[in-house]
């Protein structure tokens, strides 16, 4: 991975091609080799002239010390795969620049701090870079700051790109723009970020990043996703006031921003609470519980006397226990509402004797060549007396925006059903088990189309 | 000497005041660790075992312990006063509630010598009166601690006769864990004589002349070292109820025989003993026939009722007979509750709409090991449920009767001569599922959710943390194919012995060598194809699936990957690919040579891309492509660059670079290719894992090498592997081997698979690895980074551990085998289902995933 940083000097220029060395700290006749954490960094220089100089900075990365070494962040294991970091121009470089290029960066200069100071014709090409974007993207990001963007896609899926920007600037307001904007092109940092990044930001960021349109996109990505930070970090921009708030938050669901206008859930869980109540019901299985949205609905209601939050995912289980706060729970709480691994494809003896269940937009996360397994498991083993089941209605997407044909409105979702769909499902399900089912549309409903959402109530007994 | 015998199995309460000797008696008699006393409970709540107000919390204490130990079917002694009624009420609860039986052990003792011991022990010094309240209260008790629950008392009056007593303990009468039959078990008899007598003769019973209606007892002579079993009811509703008891005495009497009690002989005995019953159910034909035998034989005949046991464990605890079945935790105990269940199974107390009791499903929730076979309920057939059979086929009501040849766990069965009685309800209805079937349609999450231990048929168990099981388990219920499916997931391979110097870091001597110096020379090596593993299961058509796998989606196979997904999305690619391989099957005539209607496939499926579109593009295009710029980009540069000396080395490192960028892209795009229609996939099986009642380990990788290339004849979407016997130990025959490895990868090759011909091989220490994979130098570039063989990266590549990925290889190789057995065997899925889950949480430990 390397910079080629480049100075022309037009014919009467007051300066030459060739302080280029100077500004470095380089001698331009040199090679120059510096061990750096991730490997060796080399700075030579191509070709040198009055009116032209390139200088070459390579990072050559010891690919195995990467995978060997004990500090590395990991993604897991799956990082121990191979993987283009050794390759791609990334924050290792842009770290082991500033190490080889220090004062160049703080923008001194012992023998030319004029040239330092002033704004001169440079250009920079970045090669390899591992796009996460597109093209657009990367206009988004340099021109605001005066570059020109030159690009070309280096393989089949134009991930990895060849650039070059060029710009009139000060060197150092160059080398401080690629350092912040090379970790955001290519979305990855080498290293854990907290809270001293925010400085950093801050500080190479110094005179641009407030004013810039992507500020957004460049403090999240700098600051590697970390809500926490990013927020931070934009108020500081801003230099408003800092709030902390809860750290690591996984984000809105996928459906949520399509959903909101209408603010779906919210009133998705309301009808299924007070579905609840009207049966009467008193100890409530919520199979499916997330991120325990519900619980916390149910627990400010002394009626609901136990209740159980169902998930097959511990990390899901780990934020709802967060969210509802169970460790420093009062002994009143932790006896009405427990967390509990599980799964609706295999049977559980633990969910026999519950008043209720709900399953409040879970079901079409099962593949339906489970659902048989699902109702023999819900209907025919745990045979609560009452289930409430919430599903979107697919009719609906077509009201959505920006929705495209046959697309779901979670990337998760194994199935959307019609009305139509879920009516013969829920009815063949509720005579097979002994069940008398009720459906009505949830959320604001369109004539031809329908609600958003779907809600079926099956109650058990009557037809036999 | 006075010698008294205990149960080896019960709940000893001494009784005794302070200072009467309890705790050296104990301990004369009883292993320290068997003794739970209530001074040492005192002492372990409170840090003094004299503090009378940490009482209550100690005695939690003792009866948790206590508890515990019993649960564990271990005897255990209480030592403690236990002088009131109250505290010994506790005791026989606890005993009841395990089923161990509560032994009394009385040390009645002059106060005064209670006292002056005391006297002379630290901590003791209660006044006079502590133990004579205690004797007292001892005294006041004595006479009812039969009544009380104690169902052996022992009292010991003196000093003298406390130190004179010799207890010897016996195994329970339920406990023959030492008999190991075989056994033909039969079914309940009703009175059906000539039908007991066709089955004994047909199972090699000689019956010996005798006549029909008399008294003596009918003796039947089984074949070679075999032994009957009767699983009671013996009489009622049937024609011949006299002979039968008759036979089944005499066979009992002379040792050819065990028998246990069932609800229709208990209550024959209340009659015999003069009780008031009711003469229904058919008991009135027996009592017609009994009131014409003499006194005699009906005394001979109580006294043989009165000494048939609830149930015998046999067999090292993996065989039970019990009349109605016997949960787990009764196995080898004796209670009350013990011999109800045993006779009349658990009941709700209400009764259904033919006002037969409404019973519940015990063995739906039996997990047990013994086999449990019993009769009580009739059924149309005896079919096997979570290793629980039932072997009442309703003979009386015009079935059939039926015995279980244990072990070899076959059925025979002579049907009814005729209907003797009307059944209250129909026998069970077929549903076209067995009864495992039916109940395997749901498997239960409690089952696994917990940390798992597996024995496998290697005499080794593998274990599996909880947090393991919770994640396979998360992954199995979002993405796997239905359970019934999923027989079998294939085990991680292992890397070869990494070689020690050249340019390779792995080669096929160290493979070769790994199994040479374990003493295996017969070696197979074959082509490894790089595409993605998968799993087929193959029928002939849906009904032999629906059958076999008791599976209800109309599939005649599925096609899984290693974890357990669905390999096509699309389910008619599936089932055009199942069909072709079941056609294939068909013409190649496999069907016919290996006697089934299933089997199961384990092959890889090309091109790589189809599959691993995600990680190309993700990862290994970029990679390749990123090296390849960035060398190219900075060879370039230092082409351009002349003025400066001393740039030779960089150079030629950076054609390196360029050189291995560019072969590991060719490598790659040599396993891809689009996948227009499904005749541009290719399938490549390598094992014949299993069919019906098979599974091919047994057979050398030559069979099934030969065996599939038949099949790949006969459909040309199978492709065939490349493969070569050789002798290890035989200089050319490696020679060649390697020279065959080094031109495959050369031509672009993922490398190979080197393996004993043998299959499956147990060595010294546990399986030798039953495969090793020896893989190319430029496949590797896709594993470990292009630039991997630079010396100065392939020396401290060479440092790594193989240790964590040859013991998963076994271990996971060891669970697959066990699952795949356990099928064949046709065993409970919820057993199979452990197997399949365990490898796949067992592929959650941090192991290396470039190995």
């Amino acid at each position: 991975m390397q910079i080629e940083l480049k100075l022309t000097a037009p014919a009467n220029a007051d300066y030459s091609a060739r302080d280029l060395g100077y500004l470095l700290h380089k001698h331009p006749d040199h090679l120059h080799r510096r061990d750096v954490a991730a490997g060796e960094v080399l700075i030579f220089y191509p070709d040198v002239s009055e009116d032209r100089a390139t200088a070459l900075i390579h990072l050559d990365v010891d690919p195995v010390g990467l995978v060997r070494g004990k500090n590395q962040q990991t993604d897991g294991l799956l990082a121990q795969y191979v993987n283009d970091r050794p390759y791609a121009v990334s924050s290792f470089l842009a770290v082991s620049m500033t190490r080889a290029l220090g004062q160049t960066v703080a923008g001194k200069s012992k023998e030319r701090q004029d040239l330092a100071d002033r704004d001169l014709p440079y250009e920079a090409r970045i090669v390899p870079v591992s796009l996460s974007g597109d093209a657009e993207m990367v206009k988004e990001l340099f021109e605001p700051l005066g570059y020109e963007v030159e690009l070309t896609e280096l393989d089949a899926e134009s991930r990895i790109v060849d650039l070059t920007v060029k710009g009139t600037t000060r060197l150092s307001a160059l080398l401080n723009h690629l350092y912040v904007l090379i970790p955001v092109m290519d979305n990855a940092k080498h290293y854990w970020v907290d809270k001293e990044e925010i400085d950093k930001l801050i500080a190479k960021g110094e005179g641009w990043l407030a004013e810039h349109p992507a500020r957004k996109l460049i403090t999240q990505r700098a600051l590697k996703h970390r809500r926490a930070l990013m927020n931070m970090a934009l108020a500081r921009l801003d230099e408003t006031l800092v709030s902390d708030d809860d750290d690591e938050d996984a984000g809105p669901e996928p459906e949520e921003p399509l959903e909101k206008p209408i603010r779906l859930h919210e009133l998705r869980l309301d009808t299924v609470v007070q579905t609840l109540k009207d049966h009467g019901a008193a100890s409530i299985l919520d199979l499916g519980c997330g991120e325990g949205k519900l619980l916390r609905r149910l627990i400010k209601d002394r009626s609901f006397r136990k209740m159980v939050g169902v998930d097959a995912s511990v990390r899901t289980l780990e934020r709802a226990h967060r969210n509802l706060r169970l460790d420093e729970a009062s002994e009143a709480i932790t006896d009405r509402i427990s967390l509990q691994m599980g799964s609706l494809t295999y049977g559980d003896r633990r969910w026999h004797g519950f008043d209720a269940a709900t399953l409040v937009e879970v079901i079409e996360h099962v593949e339906p060549h489970r659902l048989s397994a699902l109702a023999l498991s819900l209907f025919g083993d745990a045979r609560p007396n009452v289930v409430v089941l919430t599903t979107p209605n697919r009719e609906y997407n077509a009201l959505f925006e920006g929705m495209e044909e046959g697309q779901m409105r979670h990337p998760d979702h194994r199935f959307e059903w019609t009305r139509a769909e879920f009516q013969e499902w829920s009815d063949a399900v509720a005579a097979e088990y002994g069940y008398q089912v009720t459906r009505s549309p949830l959320g604001p409903e369109d004539e031809a189309l329908g609600g958003p959402s779907q809600m079926a109530v099956f109650v058990k007994g009557g037809a036999q | 000497m006075t010698q008294i015998s205990i149960p080896d199995f019960s709940l000893v309460v001494l009784i005794g005041a302070t200072g009467s000797g309890k705790s050296s008696f104990a301990r004369k008699h009883f292993l320290e660790t068997e003794i739970v006393s209530s001074d040492h409970c005192r002492a372990l709540v409170s840090d003094d075992e004299t503090d009378q107000a940490a009482t209550g919390d100690a005695f939690d204490l003792l009866n948790y312990t206590a508890g515990i130990r019993l649960k564990r079917r271990l005897l255990t002694v209480i030592d403690a006063t236990s002088v009131k009624r109250e505290d010994r009420a506790k005791l026989v609860t606890l005993a009841r509630k395990f089923h161990a039986l509560p032994v009394a052990l009385v040390l009645d003792i002059d106060p005064e010598i209670c006292h002056e011991r005391n006297q002379g022990r630290e901590n003791r010094s209660f006044s006079q009166h502590v133990p004579r309240n205690h004797a007292k209260a001892l005294r006041r008790g004595l006479r009812g601690l039969q009544k009380e629950g104690l169902r052996q008392v022992h009292v010991m009056k003196s000093p003298e006769e406390v130190d004179a007593l010799e207890i010897a303990r016996e195994p329970l009468w339920t406990d023959r864990r030492s008999e190991h039959g075989p056994f033909d078990i039969i079914g309940d008899i009703h009175g059906c004589f000539e039908e007991l007598t066709d089955l004994l003769s047909g199972l090699g019973y000689e019956i010996e002349p005798f006549e029909e209606g008399a008294e003596d007892l009918i003796h039947a002579r089984p074949p070679d070292g075999r032994m009957a079993f009767f699983v009671g009811d013996i009489t009622d509703r049937g024609p011949r109820n006299l002979d039968c008891l008759r036979l089944v005495m005499g066979m009992v009497e002379a040792g050819t025989a065990h028998c246990v009690i069932g609800n229709h002989d208990f209550k024959l005995n209340k009659w015999l003993k003069g009780r008031n019953v009711q003469l229904n159910h058919g008991l009135d034909l027996t009592v017609a026939e009994l009131e014409k035998t003499s006194e005699e034989f009906r005394k001979r005949l109580s006294t043989f009722i009165w000494d048939l046991r609830s149930h015998f464990w046999m067999a090292d605890g993996k065989l039970v007979v019990a009349h109605a079945g016997l949960k787990e935790e009764m196995h080898g105990r004796g209670s009350g509750a013990v011999r109800t269940f045993a006779m009349f199974g658990e009941t709700t107390g209400e009764v259904d709409q033919f006002g037969l009791p409404v019973r519940l499903e015990w063995a739906r929730e039996y997990r047990g090991k013994a086999d449990v076979v019993y009769g009580h309920t009739p059924m149309a057939e005896a079919e096997w449920l979570n290793n629980t059979l039932c072997i009442d086929t309703g003979c009386v009501f015009g079935g059939k009767l039926t015995a279980l040849r244990w072990p070899e766990r076959e059925t025979v069965s002579v049907p009814a001569r005729r209907q003797y009685a009307e059944p209250a309800k129909p026998l069970d209805h077929d549903s076209g599922m067995s009864a495992q079937q039916d109940h395997d349609r749901l498997l239960y999450f409690d089952d696994y959710a917990t940390k798992m231990r597996i024995e496998t048929r290697f005499k080794s168990t593998i274990q599996v943390p909880e947090e393991n099981s919770l994640a396979a388990l998360e992954v199995m219920s979002r993405f796997a194919v239905d359970p019934r499916w999923l027989i079998y997931l294939p085990p991680t391979m292992a890397a070869c012995p990494t070689a020690p110097e050249g340019p390779f870091l792995e080669h096929p001597d160290q493979a070769i060598q790994h199994f040479v110096e374990r003493g295996i020379t017969d070696l197979v090596a074959e082509e490894k194809h790089i595409g993605s593993r998968a799993l087929l299961v193959v029928a002939k058509d849906a009904e032999a699936a629906a059958a076999r796998f008791g599976v209800e989606d109309g599939k005649a196979g599925v096609i899984y990957t290693r974890t357990g997904r669905p390999f096509f999305k699309s389910e008619p690619d599936e089932a055009e690919i199942v069909a072709r391989v079941g056609q294939a099957m068909d013409r190649s005539g496999l069907w016919t040579v290996l006697g089934t209607d299933w089997v199961l496939l384990d092959a890889e499926i090309m091109p790589w891309s189809a599959k691993a579109q995600d990680l190309l593009q993700r990862q290994y295009r970029p990679t390749a492509a990123a090296a390849a710029a960035s060398a190219s980009a900075l060879l370039a540069s230092l082409n351009r660059t002349t003025r400066i000396d001393g740039l030779e080395d960089l150079k030629s490192k950076a054609e390196a670079q360029l050189q291995n960028a560019m072969a590991m892209g060719k490598t790659i795009e040599g396993y891809c290719w689009d996948t227009a229609d499904l005749s541009d996939y290719q399938v490549a099986p390598f094992h014949i894992l299993a069919a019906e009642g098979q599974v091919f380990t047994d057979r050398s990788h030559v069979w099934h090498m030969e065996t599939l290339e038949k099949l790949s004849e006969a459909e040309p979407m199978l492709k065939t592997t490349g493969w070569k016997v050789f002798d290890g130990a035989n200089a050319e025959d490696r020679r060649q081997v390697v020279e065959w490895w080094s031109q495959h990868t050369a031509a672009g090759g993922e490398g190979m698979v080197i393996k004993p011909n043998a299959f499956l091989v147990r060595g010294d220490r546990g399986i030798i690895q039953p495969a090793m994979k020896v893989r190319g130098r430029d496949y590797l570039r896709i594993i470990y980074g292009p630039d991997y063989d630079m010396p100065q990266n392939i020396e401290r590549l060479r440092q790594r551990g193989l240790g964590r990925k040859f013991s998963l290889a076994e271990r996971e190789f060891k669970l697959g085998f066990e699952g795949l057995h356990r099928f064949v065997e046709a065993q409970p899925l919820s057993k199979v289902h452990m197997c399949a889950l365990a490898v796949l949480a067992l592929e959650s430990e941090p192991v290396d995933p470039r190995l």
